[in-house]
C-alpha cells in the first residue's frame, strides 16, 4: 500500500490510538521491542502478543550495532538480533503483520536511516510497510533537517526526545515542531529498569504539555506495573522497553509470546485501575 | 585548488567539516556539549588559561619536542626526512597534550570526576597522568581484551590513582570502551567530563581534540622552516582516530604546496575484512556522535576493525579527515600489518629509535609506496606519534625479531 493509498498519515493514526485511551480516562500503553529477538519467529509473536493484550502503539526497535542510547538489556537484545542476521527488511515485515491494528512506531538509530539508499529510501519503506512514525534516539533536535524532511515528505511522524537535561528554551522549540508524540526520557542515563519513579517527573512533564500540542509519552527506567500506573497518572502515555526485551529473553522458547502477553495484561489492568481510581477523586 | 580551504575546513554549520561532524548522540548530553563549547570558546581566549597550559606543555610534558633529521632513514627514504619527536613527550606519546588541556579545561569548567577510554593504554595513562597531576578522580573503560593485551599500561594507570573499568561487549576493545565512555557520561553528565582520546566524537571534541593537538604541526612548521628555510614537501603522519595527523596537518593546510599524507591500518589487507581504513574503504557513517567515514556494512552497521597496532584498531576517523579528503587536500593512504611490523624493526636497526606501531605505519609508506626517486629535491616531515616499547610484548609474541 502506498502512502497516497492510505486514508490516514502516520502522525493521524498515532492521534488517534492517543485519543482511544484518553477517553478511557487512561494513558496509552506503548510496549516497547527489539525486532528479531530473541529469534525472528518468537519477535513476530511478541508483536501479536502485545496487539492482543493492551498495546496503544508499538515500538518496534531497529537492531543498531552500536545502540548509545541503550542500556544493556537493549544492547544485547540488538547485538543477539544481528548475530542472527537480522536485515532491516525482517523488521519491517512484523510492522507489516501488525500495522493495521495498531500504530507501529520504528525506534532506529541514524545509521540505518543513512544506511542503503538514504533517508528518503528509508522513509518510503518505512511507510510502505505501515510504520507511523519514527524515534531516532541518536538524532537530536537540530541535528539533521533531510531527514526530518524525508520522513515529513512519507507522513511519518518525527518523534523527539526531551531529556530531564534538556533547558527550557531548547525544550519549548522541540515542542513546537514535534509530530506524533514528545518522547520524554524521564531519567538521565540509558535505558534500563529504574527502582524509583524520578521525583520530579511531573515537572518535567508538565514543562512539557505546557508548550506541545502532541501527547507526552514517558520512557527510560519504567519497569514494573505499578511504576507505570505512576507515571500514567501523569503523562499521557507509558513506554516500557527493557523490561519486557528481558521477559522476552528469559521466557522458554515457545512461551515468549505467553510471558510478554501476562505482563502486559497486568500493566493495562493497573493504568485502568489508576484511570478508575483517579476519576473517583477528582 | 579552486576553493579557499582555510575557508571551506571552518565548516558551513558550527561543528562540521563540510558536511562531516555534528553530535548524533542522546538528547541528554546536548547541553553538555553546549557547556563544553562554551567552556573551550571561553578559555582559549583567556590568558590565564592558555599560559597554564604553555607552562606545562613546557615543563611538564616536555614541548617543544625536537624535530630530528633521520639522516640514515633519509638515505633509504631517497630524500631529507625529519622525524617530529612526539615518542619523547612526556608518557612517551603525542596523548598527552589533549589529555592535560582537557583536564585543565574540566578543572575550569568545575567537574571533578574525569571518565576516559583507551584501546592500548597510551590515552588512558595520559589520561590518569593528567588527573594525578590535577588531582581530579579518573575512570579509565578498557575492553578487556586490551586489558589482557596490556597489562603494563593497566598497572600504569592504576599506580598513578585511577580506576580501569573493564568492557566485556563486542570484541572487546576499543570501540565498546568508546560506546561505555559515552553510556557514563549520559548517565553522570552533571559532575563528570569526558576526556575522548581521538579527535572523534560528538562536536565539539573534533575541534577540541584538533585545536590542543595542532602545537605539533605549529612547532614543525616553525622547526621545519628554521633548518631549510623553505617548506616540506610532504607532511606525513599516521591515522587512526587521527588527532596526532590532525594535530600535524592543521598548521600546513594553507601551504597548499605541502602535500598532507595520512596513512591508515590495511591490516590483513583491503580486499579482506580484516583492516581499519575507514578514510580508503569505508562509507559515509555515524559512529559514536560524528558523521565520518566508517566501516558499515550495507545498512549501516558498524564493522570490527583490524589493525596490529591498537591504536588504528577503530572502524570510523575524525570527521575532519574526511572533509580534508573529499576537498583533496590530505591524501589518505593504507599500509599492512606487515609493512608496518618491517618498518618496526627498520627504524629501530636505522636510527635507535623504535617506534609505535602506529607511527610504524607512516614509517612503511614512506619507505615503500611513498618512495621518491634520488635527488629529487625537497624534504619531508613524519610525526613520531609515539615510542613502541608498548608494543614489544605484542610483536615479540607475534615473529620472531631475531
Amino acid at each position: 500500500m502506498s502512502a497516497d493509498g492510505r486514508t490516514n498519515t502516520g502522525t493521524e493514526r498515532i492521534a488517534a490510538a492517543f485519543a482511544v485511551a484518553r477517553g478511557e480516562g487512561r494513558a496509552a500503553l506503548m510496549p516497547y521491542m527489539m525486532g528479531g529477538f530473541p529469534d525472528r519467529e518468537s519477535s513476530l509473536a511478541v508483536a501479536r502478543s502485545y496487539v492482543e493484550n493492551g498495546a496503544d502503539l508499538i515500538e518496534l526497535g531497529v537492531p543498531f550495532s552500536d545502540p548509545l542510547a541503550d542500556g544493556p538489556v537493549i544492547h544485547a537484545a540488538a547485538v543477539q538480533a544481528l548475530e542472527a542476521g537480522t536485515k532491516l527488511g525482517d523488521v519491517l515485515a512484523i510492522c507489516r503483520e501488525v500495522a493495521d491494528r495498531v500504530p507501529v512506531v520504528l525506534m532506529v538509530y541514524t545509521n540505518s536511516i543513512l544506511g542503503g539508499a538514504g533517508p528518503e529510501a528509508f522513509a518510503a519503506r518505512a511507510a510502505e510497510a505501515g510504520a507511523c512514525g519514527v524515534i531516532v534516539p541518536d538524532l537530536p533536535f537540530g541535528e539533521d533537517e533531510s531527514i526530518r524532511a524525508a520522513m515529513d515528505a512519507a507522513g511519518l511522524a518525527v518523534v523527539p526526545l526531551v531529556a530531564p537535561t534538556t533547558l527550557p528554551e531548547r525544550r519549548d522549540e522541540i515542542c513546537r515542531v514535534a509530530t506524533g508524540f514528545v518522547y520524554l526520557v524521564s531519567s538521565v542515563g540509558t535505558t534500563g529498569e529504574r527502582s524509583e519513579v524520578a521525583a520530579d517527573l511531573k515537572e518535567l512533564v508538565e514543562g512539557v504539555e505546557s508548550k506541545s500540542e502532541v501527547p507526552v509519552a514517558v520512557g527510560f527506567g519504567i519497569g514494573s506495573p505499578e511504576q507505570a500506573a505512576t507515571v500514567g497518572q501523569i503523562a499521557d502515555g507509558v513506554i516500557i522497553g527493557s523490561r519486557l526485551v528481558r521477559i522476552a529473553g528469559d521466557a522458554e522458547p515457545g512461551g515468549v509470546a505467553e510471558a510478554v502477553g501476562s505482563f502486559m495484561t497486568e500493566t493495562a489492568a493497573a493504568l485502568a485501575v489508576e484511570a478508575a481510581s483517579s476519576r473517583t477523586v477528582t | 585548488m579552486s576553493r579557499n580551504v582555510a575557508e571551506s575546513t571552518a565548516g558551513e554549520l558550527p561543528g562540521r567539516f563540510g558536511p562531516y561532524g555534528g553530535r548524533y548522540v542522546p538528547e541528554t548530553l546536548i547541553p553538555a556539549l553546549d557547556e563544553l563549547t562554551l567552556a573551550w570558546a571561553e578559555a582559549r581566549e583567556d590568558p590565564d588559561f592558555t599560559e597554564r597550559f604553555q607552562v606545562l606543555l613546557r615543563d611538564y610534558v616536555g614541548r617543544p619536542s625536537p624535530l630530528y633529521l633521520a639522516s640514515r632513514l633519509s638515505e633509504e627514504a631517497g630524500r631529507k626526512v625529519y622525524l617530529k619527536r612526539e615518542d619523547l613527550n612526556h608518557t612517551g606519546a603525542h596523548k598527552i597534550n589533549n589529555a592535560i588541556g582537557q583536564a585543565l579545561l574540566a578543572k575550569r569548567m568545575g567537574k571533578p570526576r574525569i571518565i576516559a577510554e583507551t584501546g592500548a593504554g597510551q590515552h588512558g595513562v595520559a589520561s590518569a597522568t593528567a588527573c594525578a597531576l590535577l588531582d581530579l578522580e579518573c575512570i579509565v573503560y578498557m575492553g578487556s581484551e586490551d586489558i589482557r593485551r596490556q597489562q603494563p599500561n593497566v598497572e600504569r594507570m592504576k599506580l598513578l590513582g585511577a580506576e580501569v573499568v573493564p568492557v566485556e561487549a563486542g570484541a572487546r576493545t576499543l570501540k565498546e570502551a568508546v560506546s561505555a565512555a559515552i553510556r557514563d557520561w549520559v548517565t553522570n553528565v552533571a559532575d563528570t567530563h569526558y576526556i575522548i582520546g581521538s579527535a572523534v566524537g560528538p562536536a565539539p571534541f573534533p575541534e577540541l581534540v584538533r585545536d590542543l593537538q595542532r602545537v605539533i604541526g605549529d612547532e614543525a612548521r616553525d622547526q621545519a622552516l628554521q633548518a631549510e628555510g623553505v617548506l616540506p614537501a610532504r607532511v606525513i603522519a599516521c591515522v587512526g582516530g587521527g588527532s596526532n595527523a590532525i594535530g600535524t596537518f592543521t598548521a600546513f593546510v594553507p601551504d597548499e604546496e605541502v602535500e598532507l599524507i595520512g596513512v591508515e591500518a590495511a591490516g590483513l589487507g583491503l580486499d579482506t575484512d580484516k583492516h581499519g581504513a575507514s578514510l580508503t574503504a569505508g562509507n559515509t557513517s555515524v559512529l559514536h556522535g560524528s558523521l565520518s567515514a566508517v566501516l558499515t556494512d550495507e545498512e549501516g552497521q558498524i564493522l570490527e576493525a583490524h589493525s596490529v597496532s591498537a591504536g588504528l584498531d577503530y572502524p570510523g576517523t575524525g570527521p575532519e579527515h574526511a572533509h580534508l579528503r573529499d576537498i583533496g587536500r590530505a591524501r589518505y593512504v593504507a599500509v599492512s600489518d606487515k609493512d608496518a611490523l618491517a618498518a618496526f624493526r627498520r627504524l629501530s636497526r636505522l636510527e635507535g629509535i623504535i617506534p609505535a606501531l602506529e607511527s610504524s605505519h607512516a614509517i612503511a609508506w614512506l619507505l615503500g609506496e611513498g618512495r621518491v626517486g634520488e635527488g629529487d629535491g625537497g624534504y619531508d616531515v613524519l610525526c613520531l606519534s609515539g615510542r613502541g616499547d608498548k608494543d614489544l610484548a605484542e610483536v615479540l609474541g607475534m615473529e620472531d625479531i631475531q
